[in-house]
């Protein structure tokens, strides 16, 4: 992901919202809009949101901490959303999932040291009948084991 | 002349390579010289057999499958696009036994259709609900949907005419209807295939709603997980509104409807019918107290039909046929037919869609084909994380919603993950409370603090500590979260906890020593 400068994400920030006429119903989608922009929803972002929707900064504070998608920091280039629910647990999900993280230096959650790859924990992608099942840059995944996965981590990197 | 091929679009499909086999086509057909047209049509269900490429010759669909990118070359040698013979081939498809053993009913033109295409949605059955539903009053379409006997898909299985009679019954004004495209359940995928395969089908269905009931706005509230559903539901909702289906006058009905799609955000309780409304008004998705009913209150405090994506697709077949057409399928009090969703450690993994009273076992082992391990079953999760697990004894119960619920257990979204035999019971246990723990809204006591102690009192038992005693504190604790909390998500946990600690007591019987040797 590119570095934004504090500037323009302001800029970013001010266009998205009246994008959505800033309306505050439509918080979520202003989030997730900013995210595929910038790569993450930085906290310096939310009180130029909440300016713009009129809400108080602990509101919007509040909504970009419950939902698990939106992250503070950026992702790494390549970023690997590994399902660990039941039915991926049934064919070894929660294994597999350790040895992506060890073989990439990674926590599950984190990036890794040199920002290549960032790995984090969905809970059902429903492709759960060629389970396990993953998204590398939102293209989806399944049948997973380490073979499958790396290669498709290394074509998204490529 | 032309020779179509169909290669899916599906997410399933492309997860394993359908857009290779798309290109790799493409490019064979091109060297050869051969005038083909390629459609991306939706899923057949059957997963396992995915990237399945089918042919039309000669008025017939000819399946080849799983096919990968370098099988194409063999493929075009072989004389595929004359439905010729290889290793590959499984004959026309709608002779497959997987296939001729279902009733598909909701999912009737998923994976038949080019998804996108108006005409062939209409040439396949599409817009004679809506046309039928656009002369009836109000209060005939609702009778109609009555008299069907459809159940709410979502999991919760209330009568889905009594929902849509309480909305319409409310004198006129702003009135909302929401699909619930969550799906968040572990094991199901029938909503994103329908979204994906047939979108049209849920519009019309919300179009339907919206005439029945009087409400001229309608959202998709559509989780994040699912890139490629969103992406069609907008596509979709555009075609519409330029072919006039949506609008200020939806289909020369003098009536405006509109639909909107609500990305979710990665939290597994706006699954939750006012979890969602919350989420879709902007704010953190914490569940409301009841009442007022979605129905009375719900998006910004307007009269709302909230219902599953499956539920409102239904419908337009429903009206299409009549009440008694769709009542013919079923059993009991659960009429119609329902997706089943075969999914985890089985062989033959996919959709199947069936009326009510199918058993278990016919759908794991006849459709299923037994374990993709092929080591023994052991164990199922029905209905999604909150659903109970069942036992071998079990495989012969009929799958209705009364049925199942007189064995403790429940039909959910209908999703079915099969486990082998070498999973650990106690471990599936401590899962379920580690995902309620996560997904926990947070707004009441039992569910909050039961999840995390829950997972701590599993988690001694895993190391062999004090295990009676943690196993009776498990009980116990599962006791105040059924009865204290304020929705099914710390309400229903218990369920795969306690029914795993019933059936297979033998996980849970853990020695430090046992513990420590592992
Ligand atoms: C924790 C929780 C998660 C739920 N997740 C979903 C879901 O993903 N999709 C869904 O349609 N219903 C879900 N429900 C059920 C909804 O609250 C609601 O009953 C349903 O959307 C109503 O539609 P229906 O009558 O058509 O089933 C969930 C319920 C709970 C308690
Ligand atoms: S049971 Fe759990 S998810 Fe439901 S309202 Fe209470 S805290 Fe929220
Ligand atoms: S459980 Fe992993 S994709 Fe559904």
């Amino acid at each position: 992901m590119p570095t934004v400068p504090p500037l323009d994400i302001d800029a970013t920030v001010v266009d998205i919202c009246r994008q959505h006429a800033n309306a505050p119903a439509d918080l979520i989608e202003i989030l997730h809009d900013l995210q595929e922009q910038i790569g993450h929803v930085p906290q310096s972002a939310l009180p130029t949101i909440a300016t713009a929707l009129n809400l108080s900064r602990a509101e919007v504070h509040g909504v970009v901490s419950f939902y698990h998608d939106f992250r503070e920091k950026p992702a790494g280039a390549v970023t690997v959303k590994i399902c660990r629910a039941e039915a991926c647990q049934s064919m070894g999900a929660l294994p597999l999932i350790e040895r992506i993280c060890a073989r990439h230096g990674v926590q599950l959650g984190g990036t890794s040291a040199d920002g290549r790859i960032t790995v984090e924990a969905v809970y059902c992608l429903g492709n759960c009948a060629l389970s396990p099942a993953a998204l590398v840059n939102d293209k989806p995944v399944g049948r997973i084991n380490d073979e499958r996965l790396n290669a498709a981590i290394r074509g998204a990197m490529s | 002349m032309t020779i179509t091929v169909y290669v899916p679009c599906d997410s399933a499909a492309l997860s394993v390579g359908a857009d290779d086999v798309a290109a790799a086509i493409h490019e064979q057909a091109d060297m050869r010289g051969l005038d083909i047209q390629i459609i991306r049509n939706g899923s057949r269900g059957m997963c396992w057999l995915e990237p399945l490429v089918e042919v039309l010759h000669d008025g017939v669909r000819y399946a080849y499958g799983p096919v990968t990118g370098a099988d194409v070359p063999g493929l075009f040698d072989a004389g595929f696009l004359q439905a010729g013979r290889h290793d590959l081939a499984l004959g026309p498809t709608d002779a497959l036994d997987w296939l001729a053993n279902q009733e598909r009913l909701t999912f009737a033109r998923v994976g038949v259709i080019d998804p996108l295409n108006l005409a062939d949605y209409q040439e396949h059955g599409g817009l004679v609900g809506l046309h039928r539903a656009i002369a009836m009053q109000r209060s005939e379409i609702v009778a109609e949907v009555t008299d069907s006997g459809l159940r709410g898909r979502g999991g919760a299985g209330f009568p889905t005419g009594i929902k849509w009679k309480t909305v319409s019954d409310l004198p006129d004004g702003q009135k909302y209807i929401c699909c619930n495209a969550d799906e968040g359940d572990s094991g199901t995928f029938a909503d994103r295939m329908l979204m994906e395969g047939d979108p049209f089908c849920l519009l019309e269905g919300m179009a339907i709603a919206g005439l029945a009931v009087g409400a001229s706005e309608g959202y998709v509230y559509i989780r994040s997980e699912y890139p490629h559903a969103i992406a069609t539901m907008k596509q979709a909702i555009r075609i519409w509104e330029d072919a006039g289906l949506l609008g200020p006058d939806v289909a020369g009905s003098g009536r405006p409807f509109r639909i909107k799609v609500r990305r979710g955000a990665g939290a597994y309780i706006c699954g939750e019918e006012s979890s969602m409304l919350e989420s879709m008004e902007g704010k953190r998705g914490t569940v409301r107290s009841k009442p007022p009913i979605p129905a009375v209150a719900g998006l910004f405090g307007m009269p709302t039909v909230v219902n599953n994506v499956l539920s409102l697709a239904t419908v337009p077949v429903i009206l299409a046929k009549d009440a008694s057409f769709y009542k013919e399928y079923g059993m009991g009090r659960s009429l119609g037919t329902q997706a089943f969703q075969i999914a985890g450690n089985v062989k033959r993994g996919g959709l199947v869609e069936k009326a009510f009273g199918v058993s278990l076992r016919e759908l794991i082992e006849d459709f299923g084909g037994g374990t993709a391990s092929g080591r023994p079953f052991r164990s199922a999760q029905l209905g999604g994380p909150l659903g109970a697990y069942i036992g071998e004894e079990h495989l012969d119960l009929p799958m209705d919603y009364e049925g199942l619920a007189a064995n403790s257990a429940m039909l959910g979204h209908g999703g079915i993950v099969v486990f082998d035999d070498t999973v650990d019971m106690a471990e599936m246990a401590r899962f379920a409370f580690e995902f309620c723990q996560i997904e926990s809204c947070g707004k009441c006591t039992p569910c909050r603090i039961g999840a995390v102690r829950g997972k701590e009192s599993i988690e001694k038992i895993l190391r062999g500590e004090e295990v009676a005693r943690n196993i009776a504190l498990v009980e116990d604790l599962c006791e105040v979260m059924t009865d204290g909390s304020l929705c099914a998500m710390g309400g229903l946990t218990p369920m795969p906890v306690l029914s795993a600690i019933r059936l297979f007591p033998e996980d849970f019987d853990r020695t430090p020593a046992a513990a420590a040797a592992e």
